[in-house]
């Protein structure tokens, strides 16, 4: 039986969340892998938003803010469960990115990015200023999910780390399914068509708008749950995670792994985790060998790191 | 009763009348060339009936309803589709998936559907997939179906694009050059296939400069020049229509490589 690309990227994310942990030396390892699914799920929404569709954003990390803050929030001011919080948060999110989107998406190439940066930066800057609600830049505490502990009622008892590293995992494949089923689906096609171009998609009946829009507030509801994931297992949240960095953050995850596929996001997501770990070795130049890295692999393998070295395997010199 | 009728249609660009007083009509089954030296205006007019750009005076009525300066989307739904002189193929995406996109108001579902890959999502993109394969082995690209389309020749872009326009089952069908850049045994294929689609019943408006291919196939033509019109006829009536000789005569040099 042939193996469909859908199919064979996901039975690779499971095997690598499944595997992996038999080589970690120590438990430290969980929470690096937690962070890396927690990235891979908002670089997965990019994926749809500017792989799929074309469309750039730069103040994605807003939308993560929003997610991150309503699991802090709602459970105190609501009283809702934190797993609804998730919900409440990427509900608010898709609002936001519905109502901003409808004009900013009207916009091209980096007028849409500086756009979408504004909207990024005024998400930062409530979150920062509204001390009253949010306690401002020095974060806030935010509870716990209660899943580890229904689980072990359940009698599987994880750590705290195994439990996030596990439950990021998952959510992260079943993001990375919704995103490949789009890929092939109606809706996925028409996205594709309209990034190739937009002119043709709009005479084969594409509304564009439309479309584009429902990409934003799909890639919009990925990041708020990746915020809500990154939150909840912090059990703590600062503003930054709607900060400008975090934005840039997930858009050069994205290219730099291979906007255009949700392995290769996925794999830039693990990589641009890792990178500053290891760089460490170069202490102070870190961040310039980081940069560099991220220049080279540019210039010289622009559809990103793994399309490129799948291609070179593949030996189909195009 | 034509489906397609073009009434007083005009457009300047900064001052220049590109495009003025232009009217005519096509009925379904009917194929009308719209000829004319280079700058002629012929793509600015296709232009404007298909949506693409805002007529600065003029109507453009499709089936009895005034569609002027509609979105291209919306025409696409009344039955209008088209294809591109410089083509505009969606070049990562395989031949297959060019032609499914043709299907797309037929294909198209809720958002959530897709992104859940529920059975009524694969059903409307199986559906669609067939018919795709068909219209491919139509045009003779059915071997090419998995290739990505930016590593086809021209001559079989050409005929992409004319297969994603099929797929929308139009009623009226605007080609712009669909042979350019084509050798002659792409060309008379083209012929045929045209010949064979407005036969189905389809008005189809042609922008062409084989001329050859023009006075074969046309049952009505349209001479451009400098914006306006200065001929329409039969192709025997047009071909000896002292206007239309001045015009391609004073150009002869420009279209001798064309």
């Amino acid at each position: 039986m042939k193996l469909t690309p859908k199919t064979a990227t996901l039975l690779v994310l499971a095997a690598l969340v499944a595997i992996t942990p038999f080589f970690f030396p120590s438990g430290y390892y969980y929470r690096v892998g937690a962070l890396i699914f927690v990235n891979g799920l908002a670089v997965t929404g990019i994926v749809i938003l500017t792989g799929y569709a074309g469309q750039v954003s730069l103040g994605h990390a807003g939308f993560a803010g929003i997610g991150g803050y309503a699991c802090a929030l709602a459970p105190v001011h609501l009283g809702l469960p934190p797993v609804l919080a998730v919900v409440l948060g990427a509900a608010i999110s898709a609002a936001l990115a519905w109502l901003v989107g409808r004009p900013i998406l009207r916009l091209k190439g980096y007028y849409l990015g500086v756009a979408s940066l504004g909207m990024g930066i005024l998400i930062s800057m409530v979150l920062n200023n509204e001390r009253w609600l949010t306690r401002g830049p020095d974060g806030i505490d935010v509870p716990d999910l209660g899943l580890r502990g229904v689980l072990k009622d359940w009698g599987l008892n994880l750590s705290n780390g195994e439990f996030w590293y596990f439950f990021s995992g998952i959510v992260m494949i079943l993001g990375a399914w919704a995103a490949l089923n789009l890929h092939q689906s109606p809706t996925g096609r028409a996205l594709r068509a309209l990034h190739g171009s937009e002119i043709a998609a709009r005479t084969v009946g594409v509304d564009v708008s439309r479309l584009k829009l429902q990409a934003f507030v799909i890639s919009a509801v990925y990041a708020s749950v990746s915020g809500s994931l990154l939150a909840l297992q912090n059990k703590f949240i600062t503003p930054d995670v709607a900060g400008f960095m975090h934005s840039i953050e997930m858009v050069t995850m994205a290219v730099l792994g291979g906007a255009g596929s949700v392995l290769g996001a996925i794999f830039g997501a693990g990589i641009l985790t890792l990178l500053p770990q290891v760089l460490t070795v170069f202490a102070e130049y870190e961040q310039m060998v980081l940069g560099l890295v991220m220049m080279l692999v540019m210039i010289f393998l622009r559809e990103g790191l793994l399309p490129s070295i799948l291609r070179k395997l593949r030996g189909t010199g195009e | 009763m034509s489906l397609l009728d073009i009434k007083g249609l005009g457009i300047t660009f900064g001052g220049l009348r590109a495009v003025n007083e232009v009217s005519f009509s096509v009925s379904p089954g009917e194929i009308v060339s719209v000829i004319g030296p280079n700058g002629a205006g012929k793509t600015t007019l296709f232009n404007m009936i298909s949506g693409i750009y805002l007529p600065g005076a003029g109507q453009v009525v499709l089936n009895g309803e005034d569609v002027t300066g509609m979105r291209p989307d919306l025409l696409a739904r009344r039955g209008m589709s088209r294809t591109f002189q410089n083509l505009q193929i969606f070049q990562s995406m395989t031949v297959l998936e060019n032609a499914i996109s043709g299907y797309h108001l037929q294909e198209r579902g809720p958002v959530l559907a897709d992104l859940l890959g529920l059975p009524s999502s694969r059903r409307r993109s199986k559906a669609a997939e067939e018919g795709a394969r068909a219209l491919l082995a139509r045009v003779g690209l059915e071997r090419a179906a998995e290739r990505e389309a930016g590593n086809l020749s021209y001559g079989a872009l050409k005929r992409l694009e004319i297969a994603r326009a099929l797929a929308l089952n139009p009623k009226v069908l605007l080609l712009d050059e669909p042979a350019a850049g084509c050798n002659a045994v792409e060309t008379e294929e083209i012929d045929h296939l045209i010949a064979e689609v407005a036969k189905s019943g389809v008005a189809i408006l042609l922008v062409e400069h084989d001329m050859k291919m023009v006075m074969r196939i046309s049952s009505h033509i349209v001479v451009l020049d400098h914006g306006e019109k200065i001929a329409e006829g039969d192709p025997a009536t047009v071909s000896r229509d002292p206007a239309v000789i001045a015009a391609y005569l004073g150009t002869e040099a420009e279209n001798a490589d064309g």
